[in-house]
């Protein structure tokens, strides 16, 4: 244990779950899966374009071996998570509900590599060549939004980055997967910290980590020296992870309304895209595995596991010694933001990073009233947005109305549902009224 | 006398500016006058007036103007009877225009009592927005959600939501496409009035992965293509369809000889069915 201190600092607004659930599975190691005798891997698992198939049924892979390329430049190419053979090509239910194109890849139980990438010596690489092989292997956005990595990493030359920063939030409830990932692999983090750093030409590279995971956070401070990369403590309040909050916490600067990240000068990558990118360039590793809280109160050993792509969430609830109750919801992600499922049919894919069951006592059916003008979605909304007035206008179809008070910056956090007493549904307001402002603008 | 002189100033001031300015509105409105033709007013009025939109114009009047300029055929208002076409037709001494009434038809069986699986939903009540929702409550991914969405978009009242299924009335349903453009699966389509049969699902998904979900799926069976003449249905993956394109659409008959196995193949009075077999429940009930 270090005797180095660090300051710790916060965001304006959020909230704080009471109960954060993460004792559960906190002080449970990452655990390797077995391998096991099918994998469905479904075809996009990134934001944007869709990857193009390679393989048909019938066809012999190798792990690792690309089974699908990138389809554009704001797209990822796919890999197999196990060698063996295409069983078929199908329709699996997807994370959103719509039924998605999966490759069924039956394992032959060798596990054996393909062809991997050549390692590379990241010191005497240049950035260009860094962000091709982030993009080679596959590597998008770990912490759940899955957007391409190395977009994030490409700004335009306009665009002067000063500050790189590593999410180590994980202000979600329940979700302890990056904890211990910082834990356990932590100079695998402050690596791909420095090599990201390094493709960017940063030189002010941080890790923001919840003052909750202390044991983390020294974990870091002891090493982080060694590759150049600061720790910040950050207060433990929801959502402290999201993007344009970590930025201002840590940074203290803010992201104009409608720009991204790089218009402040910063890029944010999680911690969990930091190790899979030392893999990548160090190993020549594609993104094939990703580590995955199992928990909530119905999972009988709530703990973390090292899954790959494709593992049917079933057989991961299987694996954490299945489920004590019935339980009365099925979430990919965490409470807050993950998605709620239909059934376990669902599959881990690159940014699930937990499976989360609530108990039925837990989900409790609200009817939602008239709002009551108290103003507590004010003072929790992160982007100091009017959650009430502006459920309000969407109610009543005014999207133009809407557009004005810029529910176009909502960040879906869900704070103000949360918080508000009359229970309404405000982010799925919020939701419809981004969607069709996306449609009309689109038109 | 004198103190009632400030009264007679006052009125006679009064009625001086009143006489000036008449004159002037009077002048004005001989010099700016604006020509309107008086066709225009007429076609309004013998339109039926829902300003619905359905004809593609901001409104009756507007469509109006357009029949008059010859834009448009008059029977290109979806909501006009065959009658008040034709006296648009015969006051502007124009072609009637060739007219196929169309109806809108919901592409969906699964009500509550079809559906297999039914998620908990504590949302808005709105097809849109409990379709961002994992897709919403429903098993399947391309039912009819319920919300009423189209029902609340209809300007005539055609849609009813019948037990957690949409249902168009052909009767009150004048074809002006709102509900189409409202639905957020596309479920909803124009179909001439004449059809009389439709495959009442919508899912291109493998029949077994319906039927897992919902008991009236189209399973694709192709007994309905073969019981029925060549061309009247289309078969596209996994799921039949009538061709309303065919120049003779499949009879009611259909029904009868297809012998459907899952019951999508229906007459188009399907929801007077859902109504009686509704008063029949009540009926035991009771």
């Amino acid at each position: 244990m270090t005797t180095k201190t660090y300051k710790t600092v916060t965001f304006k607004g959020g909230v704080h779950p009471a109960r954060d659930g993460k004792d559960l599975s906190r002080s449970a190691a990452i655990q390797e899966a077995p391998l096991l005798d099918e994998y469905q891997v479904i075809v996009q698992q990134n934001i944007g374009a869709p990857p193009k198939l390679l393989v048909k049924k019938g066809d012999e892979v190798k792990k690792g071996q690309m089974i699908a390329e990138a389809g554009g430049f704001v797209s990822v190419p796919l890999h197999s998570p196990t060698s063996g053979k295409v069983k078929n090509i199908d329709r699996i239910p997807g994370p959103m509900g719509v039924p998605t194109d999966a490759v069924i890849i039956t394992a032959d139980g060798k596990d054996e590599w393909g062809e991997l990438m050549p390692p590379l010596d990241w010191k005497n690489t240049d950035g260009a060549t860094l962000k091709k092989r982030i993009c080679d292997a596959g590597i998008v956005g770990m912490g759940g939004a899955a957007f391409p990595a190395h977009v994030k990493l490409s700004p335009p030359p306009d665009k002067k980055i000063d500050y790189l920063i590593l999410n180590g939030a994980e202000c979600e409830p329940y979700l302890t997967a990056d904890h211990r990932l910082m834990l356990e692999e932590t100079e695998k983090v402050l690596e791909g910290a420095a090599i990201l750093g390094h493709a960017l030409g940063v030189k002010n590279v941080f890790i923001g980590i919840e003052t909750n995971k202390e044991d983390a956070i020294h974990a870091l401070l002891d090493k982080c020296d060694a590759y150049g990369v600061g720790v910040v403590g950050l207060k433990v309040q929801y959502p402290q992870g999201a993007e344009k909050q970590l930025i201002y916490a840590v940074t203290g600067r803010k992201v104009p309304a409608g720009k991204l990240p790089m218009d402040a000068g910063c890029v944010v990558q999680n911690v969990g895209t930091a190790a899979a990118v030392t893999d990548a360039v160090k190993e020549g590793k594609p993104l094939i595995e990703r580590i995955t809280t199992v928990t909530g109160e119905p999972i009988k050993n709530p703990s973390n596991w090292r899954f790959r792509l494709g593992t049917p969430v079933s057989r991961a609830i299987e694996l954490a010694g299945g489920i004590t109750q019935e339980p009365g919801k099925i979430i990919l992600g965490g409470p807050m933001m993950g998605f709620a499922q239909k059934s376990m049919d669902v599959t881990v894919m690159k940014n699930t990073s937990g499976i989360l069951l609530l108990e039925k006592s837990d989900v409790i059916q609200y009817q939602s009233t008239a709002c009551i003008r108290c103003g507590r979605c004010l003072s929790a909304c992160p982007m100091n947005l009017l959650p009430g007035s502006l459920s309000a206008a969407i109610e009543s179809e005014k999207f133009d109305l809407a557009a004005k008070m810029n529910v176009m910056d909502c960040i879906e956090c869900g704070s103000c549902a949360y918080i508000c007493p009359a229970h309404r549904p405000l982010v799925q307001h919020f939701r419809r009224a981004k969607a069709e402002i996306r449609n009309r603008s689109k038109k | 006398m004198e103190e009632y002189g400030i009264y007679i100033a006052a009125f006679a001031a009064m009625a001086i500016i009143g006489a000036v300015l008449g004159c002037i509105i009077g002048i004005a409105v001989k010099i700016f006058k604006v020509e309107v033709d008086p066709r225009i007013e007429l076609v309004t009025e013998l339109l039926p007036g829902a300003n619905c939109g359905g004809c593609g114009k901001a409104g009756c009047a507007d469509f109006a103007k357009s029949v008059v300029d010859g834009e448009n055929a008059p029977n290109k208002c979806p909501v006009a009877s065959q009658e008040q076409v034709a006296a648009i037709a015969q006051a502007l001494g124009v072609e009637l225009g060739e007219s196929m009434k169309k109806v809108a038809v919901v592409f969906c069986g699964g009500d509550k009592n079809q559906e297999k699986v039914q998620t908990l939903y504590n949302g808005v009540s709105d097809c849109i927005s409990a379709s961002l929702i994992a897709g919403g409550p429903k098993g399947c991914a391309y039912g009819c959600l319920g919300m009423s969405s189209c029902a609340r978009a209809c300007p005539f009242g055609a849609i009813e939501i019948i037990n957690g299924l949409a249902v168009v009335h052909p009767n009150l349903c004048v074809g002006c496409g709102k509900c189409v453009d409202t639905c957020p699966r596309d479920l909803i389509k124009l179909v001439p009035v004449d059809a009389k049969v439709h495959i009442y699902c919508s899912s291109p998904e493998k029949g077994a992965v319906k039927m897992k979900v919902c008991s009236v799926p189209c399973i694709a069976c192709r007994k309905c293509v073969k019981a029925a003449e060549e061309g009247q249905f289309d078969v596209k993956g996994f799921l039949v369809g009538v061709n309303y394109d065919a120049e003779k659409l499949p009879e009611a008959d259909i029904v009868e000889k297809a012998k459907c196995p899952t019951g999508c193949l229906l007459t188009a009075d399907k929801h007077v069915k859902i109504e009686e077999s509704e008063k029949k429940d009540k009926g035991e009930a009771a």
